[in-house]
């Protein structure tokens, strides 16, 4: 019988064959904690499991990324806590203020490879399938559980797998594929369940991250991209990774559900508050007028998303009235944007430019919203509150989206804004 | 009697607890108790008494893996949540932390405010719409609940759930 991607590296983990169903326990080759959750981490670590030290300094990574640089004294404080730990521990991979954001990083560093179990202490740890690693989310106790044992329990996953047909239309790109799957399977549509996205070798490495980090919008447990065709060789090659033998994507695997869906008919998606799964295409959506434009996160904040953005805002400027926030996803990609001319085509449109790391996507600093603004949002969540006040209007659309819509005033298509 | 709160599908973990509440940002820790719902529904946590329940519609937990969340429900000493599914790692946080989940989808005459009281280890729900036996859980989420939550649970039997006794 055929193994998903899902089971096959669970089977690995788990030292035997596993199926769908199964309750087990694996081995975590990688643990990654951020700032906003590591001292109830350590705290549960030390004081109610009572472990001294950490299983495996060398497979831990901590990022400073939630808030960051930090906001408050209260934050400062837990941040050089954090710092003495990580210090004390001998953590092998720590990510200081102004590296990025952790999912994007981990991926760039080459620290989430294929065939890899990482556990988060993140929801969008889903992120690290990207690069076909078994990547997920979990809770301050069961993090500390980790961090003493090196272990996890967790059931085997069903899988539902998306099917990409055909090419992307320009100025459609992943983050409209993701809402677009959000829409037919609802945000429930894949919980306690792995996602496998399909037929799409083309896309970078930052555009099935895309993927990876919405697959939780749908409830998912992990969202896995193969590591194969040329987005994910130009990725390999770059950082000497090779693709296990043990993990292909197997035509006798077993799916729990299959959605299909044809690129070439896929307009942008725009998704309407209060809720991921509310999507509608953009042409229906009537004239919102925006206050804030908001490009950045785990799911978009890349180079590429970056740079998508700066193709549309070439030698223009943003509307009057919008506030234009970039939030890299990462120091690499502000490094790059600067490097190939990016970062000054967006500064010239009239961007203010934040430091990479999560900035204003769980309402804590850097850009958090008034009651009543409305924003159009290129991250993963447009949850009531989310960025600031409670009556906040969030629309999460795509990079060439959030370009177009700065430069209209209202949430607009780069064919409209370009024409 | 234990008050029941009725919530609608997709209550997601911003809405129990804002980011913004989260022990990271409080000066005072403890004051998590003060916050759950603090936006979406302010007079819960004013109000709320120890033993009552949440009966929630589907998706009950979606987002964040913020085990605040659930710890905050705990800290104002929540009986049981009632869902027809709940999020995946909010299942599972409530369940470390020993909060019990029943998957059920209860009738809508079970409105806000009904007052009811839950057998936990029968799964009996008796309230003024009648009496309803709620889904048994695994047995291991039962153990885990009998432990008081994963750690508990680990140090009684020497092992995680799913790893076979050695
Ligand atoms: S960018 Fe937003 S969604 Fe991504 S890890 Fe940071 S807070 Fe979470």
């Amino acid at each position: 019988m055929g193994q998903t991607l899902a089971e096959q590296i669970l089977s690995h983990a788990a030292g035997r064959m596993v199926r769908a169903g199964e309750l087990i326990v694996v081995d975590v080759d990688l643990a990654m904690m951020h700032d906003s959750i590591s001292p109830s981490i350590i705290k549960v670590l030390h004081h109610e499991i009572g472990a001294e030290r950490v299983w495996d300094a060398t497979r831990i990574a901590v990022v400073i990324d939630h808030v960051a640089p930090a906001a408050t004294v209260q934050t400062a404080e837990h941040q050089a806590n954090l710092r003495a730990w990580v210090r004390r521990e001998g953590i092998r991979h720590f990510f200081d203020v102004g590296q990025g954001i952790s999912h994007p990083v981990l991926v760039e560093h080459g620290l989430a490879r294929p065939g890899m179990v990482i556990v988060g202490s993140d929801s969008h740890s889903t992120g690290y399938g990207a690069v076909a690693a078994f990547g997920t989310g979990m809770g301050t106790t069961d993090m500390a559980l980790t961090l003493a044992t090196g272990r996890t329990w967790l059931r085997v996953p069903e899988t539902v797998r998306v099917v990409a047909l055909g090419q992307l239309a320009a100025g459609v790109s992943a983050k409209d594929l993701g809402l677009a799957v959000a829409r037919r399977i609802g945000a429930d549509g894949a919980t306690y369940r792995a996602v496998e996205w399909h037929g799409l070798g083309a896309l970078s490495i930052a555009e099935r991250m895309t993927l990876a980090t919405l697959s939780i919008e749908v409830g998912a447990k992990a969202g896995l991209v193969p590591a194969a065709g040329p987005g994910w060789q130009a990725h390999a090659e770059a950082r000497g990774i090779q693709v296990p033998d043990w993990l292909t994507v197997d035509p006798a695997a077993t799916y729990a559900q299959t959605v299909t869906v044809d690129l070439a008919r896929l307009g942008p998606q725009i998704s309407v508050p209060h809720q991921v799964d509310h999507v509608v295409d953009l042409h229906e959506l009537g004239r919102v007028a925006v206050d804030v434009v908001y490009l950045g996160t785990c799911t978009n904040g890349h180079h590429e998303h970056l740079a998508a953005a700066a193709h549309v805002l070439r030698g223009r400027r943003i509307a009057p009235g919008v506030r234009l926030l970039v939030v890299p996803a990462s120091a690499e990609a502000l490094r790059r944007a600067t490097a190939d001319g990016t970062l000054s085509t967006l500064l010239d449109a009239g961007a203010t430019i934040g430091t990479p790391g999560c900035g204003a996507c769980i309402g804590r600093h850097m850009g958090v919203l008034a009651p009543g603004e409305v924003c159009l949002f290129t991250g993963n969540r447009n949850f009531r509150g989310r960025m600031g006040a409670p009556d906040a209007r969030i629309y999460l659309g795509s990079p060439e989206v959030a370009a177009a819509t700065a430069l209209a005033g209202y949430i607009a298509h780069p064919a409209d804004v370009l024409a | 009697m234990a008050r029941i709160w009725r919530f609608g599908p997709n209550i997601n973990t911003d809405q129990i607890v804002p980011g913004r509440y989260a022990p990271y940002m409080l000066k005072d820790e403890s004051t998590l108790r003060n916050y759950p719902f603090i936006e979406a529904r302010p007079e819960f946590a004013t109000t709320v008494q120890p033993g009552d329940l949440i009966v929630a519609g589907a998706n009950f937990g979606c987002g964040s893996s913020r085990e605040y969340a659930p710890l905050a429900l705990k800290l104002v000493g929540i009986g049981a949540i009632i869902a027809p599914l709940f999020a995946r790692i909010f299942y599972r946080n409530a369940l470390n932390l020993g909060i019990p989940l029943f998957e059920a989808d209860l009738p809508a005459a079970v409105v806000d405010g009904t007052t009811a009281t839950l057998d936990i280890a029968t799964g009996e729900l008796r309230t003024s719409a009648g009496l309803i036996t709620l889904p048994a859980p695994p047995d291991f989420v039962r153990d885990v609940w009998d432990a008081g939550g994963i750690v508990a649970y680990v140090r009684r039997h020497g092992r995680f759930p799913g790893q076979p006794a050695s």
